[in-house]
């Protein structure tokens, strides 16, 4: 019975980093949970704005994207 | 006797009121100067270099435009009082907070790198070896905060705002010309019309001017230094100080390096320190503490940026008020990002010019998000109240903010793609 000692402490130990991991990964759903309806009131000036922001960080991920595939081709 | 007991009243008030500023300065200030970090530096000195005094008039420009952008986060942090990373979760959702909480730490943590950079190459000139200078920086910026007091840390960080004042007697000791500064550098002109060069150095001061991380800082250290309504006032008139001292320090450095190094090409302040060094030996020497003072303020600012923002939307405990012990992931998360930043400085070979510029376009990604929230949240009411943007107030932060995400996209396009600036 001894013997078995050890194995149900390192049982232990890895049940503990999987609870560490689930506990940082529940952490993000929680954090997601909490702030999952955006306190701003969508007006359209609100919509415009994010509309706007959306578009350009599109256009600028292309560029970088682009910009990167060339440095690489060269 | 009249006059007397009215003299004393009025001396009262004005020791009263200069006491309570005190208590209340430090964020507005401290960010402003910290704006004129390691990248800052070499900026102004290359502007100085290329141009002269002629560009002295934009710098006097960019004050009231790092205002009126600061100003709007002691007013969300004194009202909410929440970070900016905390607001912007609350305010957008989960998709823009971590857009935000992402990229800040990306941008801030290269950013940190490069004041490395700055801080290595201005002790080399004093022949210190960038691994002691590393563990110098870290040892400084270790005992700042494991004091577990947020005023103990901030009065540590506003004597390192002093140091930045150096370039004063730096500028004095190179006896420019008074006439020709304010000839040249007052009234507004296009040194050479207005060329590719020309936008180029107006888009990169403009780019020092307005960081990421400064929203973000200002904005947390409101909160973590406590003020609330009542303070709004007094933190404006430390953000206006903050901005006019910022200014005043950019200005001479372009004096300094107007007059003793005009027509020579600048890629770095550590250059034209050492450039410095052969006719005014002093002022090199004033140069080279100056840019380490830089770095070191930059690199204080920025890491905490970053533990701030996460420590607000973890849910850790995330004030310089507490101890090590009691904020463990705060910390944590100061010293993983200062530890790793000071470490790839040290890596042989690394692409430390690469990242530089990498910097510079990421933290374009990053800056017209943080600055359209600001102004979107300033707007609303629920949130803000009577301290919302009112339409003045609207009208100019709405055509500033424009203006700097135009002029940094140019900005970052043109170290993109330098062929087309050519």
């Amino acid at each position: 019975m001894e013997k078995l000692e050890p194995t149900g402490k390192s049982e232990t130990c890895e049940g503990s980093s999987d609870n560490f991991l689930a506990k940082q990964f529940s952490k993000f759903t929680e954090i997601n949970k909490k702030y999952a309806k955006p306190q701003i009131k969508m007006t359209p000036m609100v919509r415009i704005a994010l509309l706007g922001l959306r578009i350009y960080l599109i256009v600028l991920v292309l560029v970088l994207v682009y910009k990167f595939f060339t440095l690489i081709r060269v | 006797m009249n006059y007397v007991s009215r003299f004393y009243y009025q001396y009262r008030r004005v020791i009263k009121a200069l006491q309570l500023y005190l208590l209340i300065a430090g964020p507005g200030l401290i960010v402003m100067i910290a704006d004129n970090d390691a990248g800052g530096i070499t900026t102004y000195a290359a502007t100085g270099a290329k141009f002269g005094y002629a560009l002295i008039w934009f710098l006097v420009l960019l004050g009231p435009v790092a205002y009126y952008v600061q100003e709007m986060t002691v007013r969300l942090g004194a009202v909410t009082k929440h970070g900016h990373a905390e607001a912007i979760f609350a305010a957008f959702g989960p998709f823009w907070g971590w857009f935000s909480l992402l990229d800040l730490s990306l941008v801030n943590w290269l950013t940190l790198i490069t004041e490395f950079i700055g801080m290595t190459a201005a002790l080399s000139i004093f022949n210190i070896p960038p691994v002691f200078t590393v563990i110098i920086v870290i040892g400084i910026m270790m005992f700042m905060v494991m004091q577990g007091r947020y005023w103990t840390w901030e009065k540590l960080a506003m004597f390192f705002c002093l140091l930045n004042l150096v370039y004063i007697p730096a500028a004095f000791m190179v006896h420019p010309s008074v006439g020709s500064i304010l000839q040249k550098g007052i009234i507004p002109n296009l040194p050479g019309g207005l060329t590719a060069t020309l936008i180029f150095f107006l888009m990169a001061n403009i780019g020092t001017t307005i960081a990421p991380w400064m929203i973000f800082f200002q904005q947390s250290a409101v909160v973590d230094k406590g003020m609330g309504k009542k303070d709004i006032p007094w933190g404006r008139l430390d953000t206006i100080l903050g901005a006019v001292f910022t200014v005043v320090v950019a200005i001479f450095i372009v004096i300094v390096t107007g007059t003793v190094l005009y027509g020579m090409e600048i890629s770095s302040a550590a250059q034209a320190s050492t450039a410095m060094m052969g006719t005014y030996p002093l002022v090199g020497t004033l140069l080279a503490i100056g840019l380490f003072d830089a770095g070191l303020l930059g690199a204080i600012c920025i890491s905490l940026a970053s533990s701030w923002a996460f420590g607000e939307v973890f849910g850790w405990a995330h004030s310089l008020n507490k101890r090590i012990r009691e904020a463990p992931w705060f910390y944590a998360y100061y010293f993983f990002a200062i530890i790793t930043a000071g470490l790839v400085v040290l890596i042989p070979n690394a692409p430390l010019v690469l990242i530089t510029l990498f910097v510079q376009v990421i933290a374009v990604t990053l800056l017209p998000a943080a600055l359209v929230f600001l102004i979107l949240l300033l707007n609303n009411e629920e949130i803000m109240g009577e301290y919302r943007n009112t339409t003045v107030q609207n009208v100019v932060s709405i055509t500033i903010v424009i203006g700097i995400i135009s002029l940094s996209t140019l900005y970052a396009f043109s170290v993109l793609f330098p062929e087309i600036f050519a």
